[in-house]
């Protein structure tokens, strides 16, 4: 709400000298809450990269020692001759918190050091693949509030039957497994009907499928918390009124009571777009696409630390950056927030 | 206030409360999610009960055959018959499900109840923590587990206990607050009880109650979780009939054998959704009767 505030007082015309010491007033607390935002924003990544840290530095075992043998494919005792080169180079030997700081100073360039598997800098190895896994998680988060915006302006609150036939359908889409309704798309429209293909290119024809695997729960999700307060809305004064002007009941829907119930699904999606890019691995596995899903699967397998590290620390700025995208959404739509 | 219900003094209450609450009033849907998990109990504890054949049974005549009157979820590729194999993984799924969820809502106890009680800095702290975790999507954290302790059971139980107690926990914070702010623990407070006897008599009991609904739920989501996990090939290895065991050992066949993945999701989903039903049910219930 901050970053709006202070745009909308800059671009602030009104000579009106009563309602200064107020503006300013609100120039001030716009700039804290801005503030507070940024840094509990960077707090929250800077918690996670930690955390990332702890668990590389602090696994059993000798990191070298694992490190030379995840190379070699080997499992055996080093000699200190072997894993001298290894420590000289990543400094396995220094002092904890000299690597931390090193760790952290390398993040701030952006170096999220080396895939132990495919010997390049993980950066590169998740910056190859991350496309096709941004696509896809937008797509998926588009599709969810299409169809779940239709269904509620649709059915809520009109006929009984169908309202309830919805918000039942709702529930079971927000429980569907993933990985199940991805396979039944699979079967019934790529494998049966012939419609997609079945393994997916990177092509408008291969999104459409897993972004309905991932959308459909999603919508799921969003519906049900959108249809309690669309359903309150329609009782609210305000809509009573856009009525009373001579306003059609598709008006009434679409300007006014949508508006007012979007708020907690766009908080919703705040949440829901790190777990829908982590989410995306299940997606590309059942559909062979390209992307990140397919690198965190096989560091998984194949205990690629650095690797699995790095993505976790990207969902988290991924999970930051959403969430403060959603304060300024709050404001864009509900402009009550601007002056409170 | 309805602890008082409880006390052995007046059972005569209970039964009748208990009684009416079984006949009146109780939704279709909550009638049918409670058939269905007692189908998946008996096929834990029991499973001869619900199939004669034998989950190992290798019939090499008759591999991956569609669904049919004598293979109800059709066969794999060594001629097991579906059906007795989805019946007999349900032991391990639902010890999976259960193991998750209770060392989940354990761990959100602790947490929560610190939170709650524990004054402003242990809040704050806890908080800012919980925080930090909601960064991580449940099936993340759980990767990173399994990279660490490499695929099985206990990683399994472990990865997804730890991916989801952070939501328990913040949820368990907010009853625990709820609570002791409320009316009738300041007149505990007032009428000279001591601290512990407080927390003992209302706020635990008050502040855990939901607690029943949220593991029904819970145990369903846990399975959903462990079993995702082994569909990415994470989990516990195929020759075992665990459901995610299962959907992993069915990938390879999925363009000639449907059934493979349908069938033991369909187990899945149908306890997952008939937990979730009756966890909403309960929580309604047990909203309704708070004091």
């Amino acid at each position: 709400m901050s970053i709006l505030e202070t745009r909308e007082t800059t671009l602030e015309t009104d000579p009106d000298q009563a309602s200064r010491p107020r503006r300013d007033r609100h120039i001030f607390t716009g700039l804290r809450s801005l503030g507070t935002r940024l840094l509990s924003a960077v707090g929250v990544i800077w918690a996670a990269a930690t955390f990332t840290f702890l668990i590389q530095s602090l696994l059993p075992g000798d990191r070298a020692t694992l490190l030379l043998n995840q190379l070699n494919g080997q499992i055996q005792e080093r000699t200190a001759a072997e894993l001298a080169p290894i420590n000289e180079k990543y400094g396995f030997t220094d002092p904890l918190i000299v690597q931390y700081f090193r760790f952290l100073g390398d993040l701030a360039t952006g170096n999220l050091g080396t895939s132990y598997q495919l010997h390049k800098p993980v950066i590169e190895v998740i910056g190859d693949q991350i496309a096709p896994t941004i696509v896809l998680t937008f797509t998926s988060l588009l599709i969810a509030w299409a169809i779940c915006i239709v269904v509620i302006v649709g059915t809520a609150k009109r006929n009984r039957f169908f309202s309830s036939v919805a918000s039942g359908l709702e529930a079971l889409a927000a429980g569907l497994p993933q990985y199940w309704l991805g396979v039944i798309l699979l079967v019934v429209f790529a494998l049966n009907l012939g419609l997609f293909p079945v393994v997916g290119g990177t092509g408008i024809g291969g999104l459409l499928l897993p972004a309905l695997t991932l959308g459909i729960p999603l919508a799921g999700f969003l519906g049900q918390v959108i249809r309690t307060e669309f359903e309150s809305g329609m009782d609210q004064p305000f809509a009573l009124t856009a009525r009373m002007r001579g306003m059609g009941d598709t008006g009434v829907r679409l300007r006014h009571v949508l508006r007012h119930s979007v708020l907690p699904g766009i908080t919703l999606s705040g949440w829901a777009l790190g777990s829908l890019f982590s989410a995306a691995v299940i997606a590309e596995s059942i559909f062979t696409r390209p992307g990140l899903g397919k690198v965190l699967v096989t560091a998984v397998n194949s205990r690629d630390l650095p690797v699995v590290c790095g993505i976790v620390i990207l969902v988290a700025v991924i999970y930051v950056v959403a969430n403060l995208l959603v304060d300024v959404a709050y404001t864009l739509i509900d402009p009550r927030l601007k002056t409170s | 206030m309805s602890t008082t219900t409880f006390t052995p003094g007046k059972p005569e209450v209970t039964a009748r409360t208990f009684t009416a609450s079984l006949l009146g009033g109780v939704p279709v849907a909550a009638v049918i999610s409670t058939v269905v998990l007692a189908f998946f109990v008996i096929a834990a504890l029991a499973p001869r009960l619900l199939t004669g054949a034998d989950p190992l049974a290798i019939d090499l005549g008759a591999a991956l055959q569609a669904p049919s009157s004598d293979h109800w979820f059709g066969t794999d590729q060594s001629g097991r018959d579906l059906y007795t194999r989805v019946v007999y993984g349900t032991r391990e799924s639902l010890l999976i499900g259960l193991g998750a969820t209770g060392l989940a809502i354990g761990i959100a106890a602790v947490l929560g109840v610190t939170a709650g009680l524990g004054g402003r800095f242990a809040d704050g702290l806890i908080n800012r923590g919980l925080e930090v975790l909601f960064a991580f999507p449940v099936l993340l954290l759980a990767m990173l587990f399994v990279t660490i302790y490499g695929p099985s059971v206990t990683t399994q139980i472990v990865a997804v206990g730890l991916g989801t107690a952070p939501g328990y926990a913040r949820m368990i914070r907010g009853q625990v607050l709820a609570v002791r702010n409320s009316g009738y623990v300041e007149a505990a407070h007032g009428l000279g009880h001591s601290r512990w006897q407080v927390l003992r008599q209302h706020v635990f009991p008050n502040a855990m109650r939901p607690l029943i609904a949220v593991v029904t739920l819970g145990v369903g989501q846990s399975i959903v979780w462990a079993s995702g996990l082994a569909f990415l090939g994470l989990g516990v290895a195929p020759p075992s009939p665990e459901w995610g065991a299962l959907l992993d050992a069915g990938r390879m066949f999925i363009t000639k054998a449907w059934w493979l993945e349908v069938m033991p999701g369909l187990a899945i989903v149908a306890l997952a959704l008939a937990a979730t039903s009756l966890g909403r049910h309960l929580q309604t219930k047990l909203e309704g009767s708070q004091p």
